[in-house]
């Protein structure tokens, strides 16, 4: 008996929270799978929408734990953007299976695959795993590429719209104040980078190719012999060797990485660790998707200009 | 069914098309009804005509198309090699000894460690992916050898299950492991330890809890996560071994009856109520109670009780690298209440049992430690008791079981486990056992549950 009235209640108590809520002020729930994405949702969302991400700056964003509490914020959703390219595809298919949200079901307006009509880079053109955990579709890191970012950003805005239509206009702008700050920034982060162009540099997994192809770095090894496969010392002797004889000197590593590693392979050759992050917010002042760039271009600049 | 199916369409077919031609041949002349019937005639065979034209030309357009193009970035090879459905492959194998040279008498579950030597419990074969817009499908079939050699095949589940009902609804309806606990709707892989827990093997039998019904779950609209679930099944066979099973003698220590299914109170009904709650940043605590109510067949009229609790603690660090470093907790309790009704002594020929209730209790506690990337250590104590009977049951004994293992991961798709196993049974000595498993995995990236 107690069964059946427990859902009545919620339901009554729904309704009349229905009622009372005046349907204007209502924000859309949008949900990003990573803080990146979060960013570049807010930029363009405004005050039209709650945005949330579900990893933290700080965590992996391959292995992010597909914890209940993730089931319950997509389930009221409006909107999802996800990576794409498999980054999620350890542990977003379960979440989106419990949450049974129809409105973020592949090809409707709520899902937005932030990898769709990115120009991939490294799409392998055999799936072979002895190769190592190989993205199908291609490097997912690419958001710190700001041609790509843009492109996202337009995808969030013509989604957003879809879903509600009655802040189109708003979102039409926000994007076209996001492009225009970022084309701004563009021309400067070209001219911060543009004396190191061709320098070498190491990163820990393959997660800066698209910022290197963009401001034409050089990556010459990373400490991963094979995309998520652990280093091993043969690995890193070669990496050592490769550093030392292509003069690259600098070790880009981001929070959820192996820093002893780095350290240790920084030190014998004659390098620097720098640390890094893709995601706004796990380092201090890096809110925004341009002030993440802005700090990620100048430190990279700073340690290029140290071991020039 | 299918061929029904097609009968039905061209009678459908052929209906409509007379009943469209039916005013005309009331109207008109045989003669004029011919010309008509050639001008229709004429007139399809030009729409051919055209359609053939146009598919050839689009065949040139895409030809032409996609000899200079390099790589188009949406047509990347997965689309064409996960196309409609993921295919995994999964394999496990153990090797190991035991003090024992019974080592099944110990080792129950069937996909455990069966004999000294090598053993290949588990292969599995999994197929899942969306069937329509409205269920996803999904279905492992299961490979295992025997001590012999010989190999056997189950369907260990095959199911449907909604994508878009209503209310945060969702039904699955098929063959399916039955969310009992923790631990039992899980498939071998993905558990933490080499074998399977004694308190699940002596209340769910040695295939865990599992048959052919459906399922119907509701997301509770609370802030945190809490979900309500009702499964029905068939009560009877193997996976159903508190019920109606046949080998439910090793239970009561009777001659099962044969039982049929009089009334909807003759299935298996499995309800579980399940919440989670972020405690921090990095701690999340999900916790549930579950319980099976159905009838069994050591008499006509007699009914099996469980009730479950399970708990499940995971902290991970801020910043881990691959989800590592992190520590976890899980915990189950199971409690078995089976009316044993007045029956005949399966080991004491001519003998009977007297009507009794038989009630066993066990669980187990394990601790997970994931070190550093890929390695993880962990630590199992289980015990299981079994109350007063009017017979002696080597499942019913009270044992204690104490095992430490170790996993490494040399990548998400393999691992290989070594683990330690201290067994202490009522009136029999004491057992050593070392086990060492392997497992490798093909195809679907896995994705894991919490």
């Amino acid at each position: 008996m107690t069964f059946i009235a427990v859902p009545k209640l919620a339901i009554t108590a729904l309704l009349a929270l229905s009622t009372v809520t005046p349907p204007t002020t209502k924000k859309l729930n949008v949900v990003a799978t990573t803080p990146d994405l979060a960013a570049l949702a807010r930029e363009i969302g405004g005050d039209a929408v709650d945005v949330k991400a579900l990893a933290k700056p700080s965590e992996d964003p391959h292995f992010v734990d597909a914890k209940p509490s993730h089931i319950i914020t997509l389930n009221r959703a409006d909107v999802l953007i996800e990576g794409g390219a498999e980054l999620e595809i350890g542990w977003l298919p379960p979440l989106l299976e419990s949450a049974r949200n129809g409105r973020l079901a592949a090809g409707s307006p709520g899902l937005i695959v932030a990898s769709d009509g990115i120009k991939m880079l490294e799409v392998p053109t055999t799936l072979d795993r002895s190769r190592g955990d190989v993205h199908a579709l291609g490097n997912p890191h690419f958001i710190i590429d700001p041609v790509a970012a843009k492109i996202v950003a337009s995808h969030i805005a013509m989604h957003l719209a879809q879903v509600d239509p009655s802040s189109a206009a708003l979102f039409k702008a926000n994007l076209a104040r996001f492009n225009a700050a970022v084309d701004a920034k563009y021309v400067e982060w070209q001219k911060t980078l543009a004396p190191f162009r061709g320098m070498k540099i190491v990163t820990y997994h393959n997660d800066f190719v698209y910022f290197a192809d963009r401001f034409k770095l050089d990556v010459v090894e990373t400490l991963e012999p094979k995309p998520g496969i652990a280093p091993s010392p043969a690995h890193l002797a070669k990496v050592i060797a490769t550093m030392n004889s292509e003069n690259a000197r600098v070790v880009l590593v981001q929070p959820y990485q192996n820093r002893k590693t780095a350290e240790t392979v920084a030190r014998q050759a004659n390098g620097t660790v720098l640390d890094v992050s893709q995601q706004p917010g796990a380092i201090k002042g890096t809110d925004t998707y341009v002030e993440l760039m802005d700090t990620l271009v100048h430190s990279v600049a700073a340690a290029l200009q140290v071991k020039r | 069914m299918a061929r029904q199916f097609k009968t039905a369409a061209l009678s459908v077919v052929v209906i409509s098309c007379l009943a469209a031609g039916q005013p005309l041949l009331a109207q008109q002349s045989p003669d004029s009804t011919a010309r008509r019937q050639q001008r229709m005639l004429d007139s399809v065979v030009a729409t051919l005509r055209a359609v053939q034209a146009r598919l050839d030309s689009l065949e040139r357009t895409v030809a032409a198309a996609s000899i200079p193009a390099e790589a188009p970035p949406a047509a990347g090879p997965s689309r064409a090699g996960g196309a409609y459905m993921s295919i995994g492959f999964d394999a496990l194998s153990d090797f190991g000894w035991s003090t024992t040279p019974d080592v099944a008498s110990l080792q129950r579950g069937d996909h455990d460690p069966k004999v000294r030597g090598f053993t290949i419990p588990n292969v599995e074969l999994t197929f899942e992916g969306a069937v329509d817009p409205y269920f996803k499908g999904f279905s492992a079939l299961v490979y295992k050898l025997d001590a012999n050699g010989e190999t056997h095949v189950e369907l260990e589940e095959a199911w449907a299950q909604t994508t878009s009902l209503p209310w945060n609804l969702q039904a699955k309806a098929g063959q399916f492991l039955t969310e009992f606990g923790r631990q039992n709707a899980q498939h071998p892989h993905a558990w933490a330890f080499v074998d399977q827990p004694l308190v699940l093997n002596r209340m769910f039998g040695p295939d865990g809890l599992r048959g052919q019904g459906a399922k119907l779950s509701w997301l509770l609209p609370t802030d945190f996560y809490t979900e309500a679930t009702v499964a029905v099944l068939n009560s009877a066979g193997g996976t159903a071994f508190s019920f109606r099973s046949d080998a439910s003698g090793d239970i009561h220590g009777g001659t099962p009856v044969e039982r049929p299914v009089g009334s909807l109170t003759d299935l298996l009904v499995v309800p579980r109520l399940a919440a989670s709650v972020d405690l921090t940043d990095t701690q999340t605590l999900v916790v549930g109670a579950s319980a099976a109510f159905g009838p069994n067949n050591s008499g006509p009229n007699s009914r099996t009780q469980m009730y479950g609790v399970d708990a499940y603690y995971k902290w991970k660090a801020e910043t881990g690298q691959a989800g590592f470093p992190f520590a976890s907790w899980q915990t189950e309790v199971i409690t078995r209440r089976y009316d044993a009704a007045a029956r005949t002594a399966q080991l004491a020929p001519g003998g009977t049992l007297p009507a009794e209730t038989l009630n066993d209790w066990g669980g187990y506690s394990q601790l997970l430690w994931g070190i550093r990337p890929r390695i993880i250590a962990g630590l199992r104590g289980e015990i299981a008791r079994g109350g007063a009977a009017a017979f002696a049951s080597d499942l019913r004994g009270d044992q204690e079981r104490v095992s430490p293992n170790f996993t490494w991961y040399p990548s998400e798709f393999s691992k290989l486990r070594l683990q330690y196993n201290y067994d202490r049974r009522a009136g029999l000595p004491d057992e050593h056992s070392l086990w060492l498993q392997f497992e490798f995995m093909l195809g679907a990236h896995a994705a894991h549950k919490f």
